[in-house]
């Protein structure tokens, strides 16, 4: 993976620059160091590294306007960052480039019950958020399995999404408003407790924009009242075909799960051996959540059950118990840890059709012997959100490429079965060459003038989202010497 | 009019245009300034391309009008759940409302308070620029980071950035059944509280309004819910007695009369046959009968737990003027040609979100072909 070579000229004048942001942010936000700034080298995708130029770690909108005032007239590219979890290297930074980390703005500013809304500083962490409304039986609806650890401007910037989103929908679907800030340090703020835009839904473009358009430094978040009750079901089946087909067919009779998780027997396996969530054996499983009171939840798992008997299920269990709830999900949410334990892996999380799961997951499998590599499957199976986890060894020369072109492969596979390259995880730098099995040249040029607007020097998040060639004369033109 | 038969005809259409095009899918909603420019249609761009129940998505042409999309999905036992308004109605316009139109128009209807609004459906779509080139964004899935969303660009865009030729979208069931609760005799404020409450329940409200003049001319304050049978029974119940302290509560479960009911508040039947200028006026909640208030309007009508107030005024007037300084929004969707010339009908933008329109529109239609004026 190429990243562009870092401008000299701005390496050159660090110590100016370095100056010029201490004038405006206290000593222990601005972090230059090369022992120090290190720290920052990467996001939760290790496989790329590259220490900044700078760090700085702002308090408030004020300081971030300054930050970006500075860089911009100084012309250095900028690295958002949230928590840094990123599994498409979303925050990779460039030698030249400073790191921009929300992580110290994570006050909540306003919570309002009766317009069900909250507003935060977005480098909040998601959990948090519901953490300051559960008490009163609220809750904030997306749930990225990272949700202990990510920042909601993170989640903003890649449109996260979560486990729950079959019902409530992803980020964008859950965003009311937000003050954003631009590379020339201007504000703006969109939206706010209000729905949807008077003019241009410039919310919805920069939700997604990978922190590529601006800076979002507070966000009003929609809450919802939580539901009287849940109650996962387990389902184990003699194939993927026939656990994809009990899938369909649930959808079809009009139900709506809040979610609908889908293991293949290589994660199962893994997970049972680490988490012992008392997983039975089997191809294929699904979790399927309902919500409500006891009675609802009863009747929607009674119509679910009868589906399933009609694809001869091995196993059938509905939880008991909220400890019989929780090990069902333990399993679940242990997945990837799981895997880690076991093998290096990439994790990827190309979006399909529904309908397409039986014949994608038999395309993996064939790729996957093709490439001599294993491939577990755990995914979001109500909306066609996979998670393919290749598993390889980061010790033997050449696994990695070995297991990226096999990944690109998959990805391309789900994009011919009428998907797209990342449902909740974003392009970052890990799709970024990827872009083109996607969208055309011209797809891509509407993208890039929307940047063109918001970020005229694009200067903000470098070389992420679209192939260098791509955007190679949008750029800034490396200052001669 | 034109309309172009195929994609590529309109894009051809477009390269070689000098002058500009007044779009429109089926002509039902002429919302924002006096256009002129040679009327350019969708209709030529019609028809299901795609409907895949198992997977709750279609896909069709822009100029597919929406009767056509519902029918199809009623068939399959599913719905356009964000229950998009008819305006012909409230505008005494004719024609046939489009899906295109309807997505240009991020046009959303009662259900939008708890499901999404038209853009939180949109999954994908094609369009034609003002360069002649055509472009897609998103696809047919439910999920969907790849790149920038420039579909919630172009929703609520009306026309102004391209011309739709294509949409994907979600859908959902249909319920098995519906009940509409009702308390009569309400202020204004006390109806605002009460949907709030019924809102913030763990009983999936979808639909909450509030018509000051109901039907035999006493406030009504309506609250629906959708589910299994048994489901809206229980929730019925449980919502009447949560909310009994503010009045009596009737519960119906016709579903013709729960269907009429929340077509009214959708389509804003009390206003139609009314003279007068219409405004749409999106705030917070809570802030909504305040603000009406000020209007010193000929009637309202409250939907969205009060988020989406509707009120008819007399001709000519600057509603904002009225409003002054407040957070959300306000849009002049009925009033003559000269009103409309004299008052901005969409909310004017802060210089710095202006710069970010403007840029935007110029980028998208250099030429300025596409409904030149109508937001300015």
């Amino acid at each position: 993976m190429e990243m562009p070579a870092p401008d000299a000229a701005i390496l050159s004048r660090k110590d100016k620059i370095i100056a010029r942001l201490a004038k405006e942010l206290p000593a222990d936000a601005l972090i230059h160091d090369p022992a120090e700034t290190r720290a920052y080298e990467c996001d939760a995708l290790t496989a790329y590294r590259c220490p900044p130029l700078a760090v700085v770690l702002p308090a408030s909108t004020a300081e971030v306007s300054a930050v970006l005032r500075i860089c911009h007239e100084e012309r250095v590219p900028v690295v958002p960052r949230g928590a840094g979890t990123s599994l498409a290297g979303g925050a990779l930074p460039t030698a030249d480039s400073v790191i921009l980390g929300v992580a110290r703005m994570n006050d909540v500013l306003e919570t309002d019950y009766a317009n069900r809304f909250i507003r935060v500083q977005t480098g909040r962490t998601n959990l948090s958020v519901t953490g300051a409304v559960e008490e009163e039986g609220f809750f904030y609806a997306p749930d990225p399995s990272s949700q202990l650890a990510c920042a909601i401007a993170g989640n903003i910037a890649m449109n996260s999404g979560g486990a729950h989103c079959l019902k409530y929908g992803v980020t964008t679907n859950n965003l009311l408003g937000a003050t954003v800030v631009l590379m020339d340090g201007s504000v703006v703020e969109l939206g706010g407790a209000h729905l949807d835009a008077g003019g241009l839904d410039l919310l919805g473009v920069i939700c997604g924009s990978e922190g590529q358009l601006g800076v979002v430094t507070e966000a009003t978040l929609r809450i919802l009242r939580q539901p009287e009750g849940a109650r996962p079901l387990l389902m184990g089946f003699s194939s993927n075909e026939v656990a994809g087909a009990c899938v369909s067919d649930i959808i079809k009779a009009g139900l709506l799960p809040v979610a609908i998780e889908f293991m293949d027997r290589p994660c199962i396996r893994a997970c049972e051996d680490f988490a012992h969530a008392g997983y039975p054996d089997v191809e294929a499983l699904l979790i399927v959540e309902v919500e409500g009171s006891a009675a609802e939840i009863d009747e929607q798992l009674g119509l679910i059950k009868q589906i399933a008997a009609t694809h001869n299920p091995d196993e059938l269990r509905e939880s008991g118990s909220a400890e019989e709830s929780a090990l069902i999900w333990k399993g679940r949410k242990s997945a990837f840890g799981a895997m880690g334990q076991i093998n290096d892996y990439i994790c990827l999380d190309g979006t399909i059709p529904v309908s397409e799961l039986p014949r994608v997951l038999k395309g993996i499998g064939d790729l996957s012997k093709a490439y001599g590599l294993g491939v577990a499957n755990v995914f979001h199976a109500g909306d066609g959100n996979m998670h393919p986890l290749i598993l390889f060894d980061a010790n033997a020369p050449g696994e990695l490429e070995k297991a990226e072109a096999l990944g690109a492969d998959i990805l391309t596979l789900c994009v011919e079965a009428g998907g797209c390259l990342t449902g909740e995880h974003g392009v970052g730098v890990e799709k970024r060459d990827l872009m083109a099995a996607q969208y055309a040249p011209e797809d891509m040029e509407a993208q890039m003038r929307v940047k063109d607007v918001f970020d005229p020097d694009w200067l903000l998040n470098p070389a992420k989202v679209f192939p260098l060639e791509t955007s190679a004369s949008r750029r800034p033109a490396m200052a001669a010497e | 009019m034109m309309t172009p038969e195929t994609e590529e005809a309109l894009a051809e259409a477009v390269r070689a245009a000098r002058d500009p095009f007044r779009i429109q899918g089926g002509g039902t909603r002429p919302v924002g300034r006096p256009v002129t420019g040679a009327a350019l249609g969708t209709a030529g761009l019609s028809g299901v391309r795609l409907y895949e129940p198992g997977a709750l998505t279609m896909v069709a042409g822009a100029g597919t009008p929406l009767a056509e999309i519902e029918a199809a999905l009623a068939a399959e036992g599913q719905r356009l759940a964000f229950e998009p308004m008819d305006h012909r109605g409230l505008l005494g316009t004719e024609g046939t409302p489009t899906i295109g139109g309807a997505a240009a128009a991020n046009v959303s209807g009662p259900r939008r308070i708890s499901v999404g609004a038209c853009r939180d459906f949109l999954l994908g779509l094609r369009f034609v620029d003002g360069t002649g080139a055509v472009v897609k964004n998103g696809g047919r899935v439910m999920k969907n980071v790849t790149g920038y969303d420039l579909v919630k660009l172009m929703a609520g865009s009306h026309g102004t950035l391209g011309v739709l030729t294509e949409v994907s979208f979600k859908v959902l069931p249909a319920p098995a059944a519906a009940a509409t609760l009702t308390i009569r005799g309400l202020s204004d404020a006390a109806a605002v509280a009460v949907l709030a409450r019924a809102l913030g329940s763990p009983f999936e409200v979808t639909g909450a309004a509030h018509r000051p003049l109901g039907a035999a001319g006493a406030p009504e304050t309506l609250i629906r819910i959708e589910g299994f049978e048994s489901s809206v029974a229980y929730r019925a119940r449980r919502l009447s007695a949560l909310l009994g302290d503010a009045g009596a509560v009737a519960v119906e479960t016709d579903p013709d009369r729960v269907a009429e009911t929340w077509t009214g508040v959708r389509d804003v039947a009390d206003f139609h046959g009314r003279a007068g200028d219409v405004w749409r006026l999106s705030v917070k909640p809570g802030d909504a009968p305040a603000l009406a208030e000020r209007l010193g309007a000929e009637a309202l009508l409250y939907d969205w737990g009060g988020g989406l107030v509707w009120a008819l005024i007399p001709e000519g007037t600057d509603a904002r003027a009225a409003l002054g300084t407040y957070a959300g929004h306000a849009t002049l969707v009925r009033a003559s040609a000269e009103t409309r010339a004299r008052i901005p009908p969409f909310q004017p933008e802060v210089p710095a979100l202006a710069r970010i329109s403007a840029g935007l529109r110029a980028k998208f239609d250099p030429k300025g072909l596409f409904n030149p004026g109508l937001t300015g």
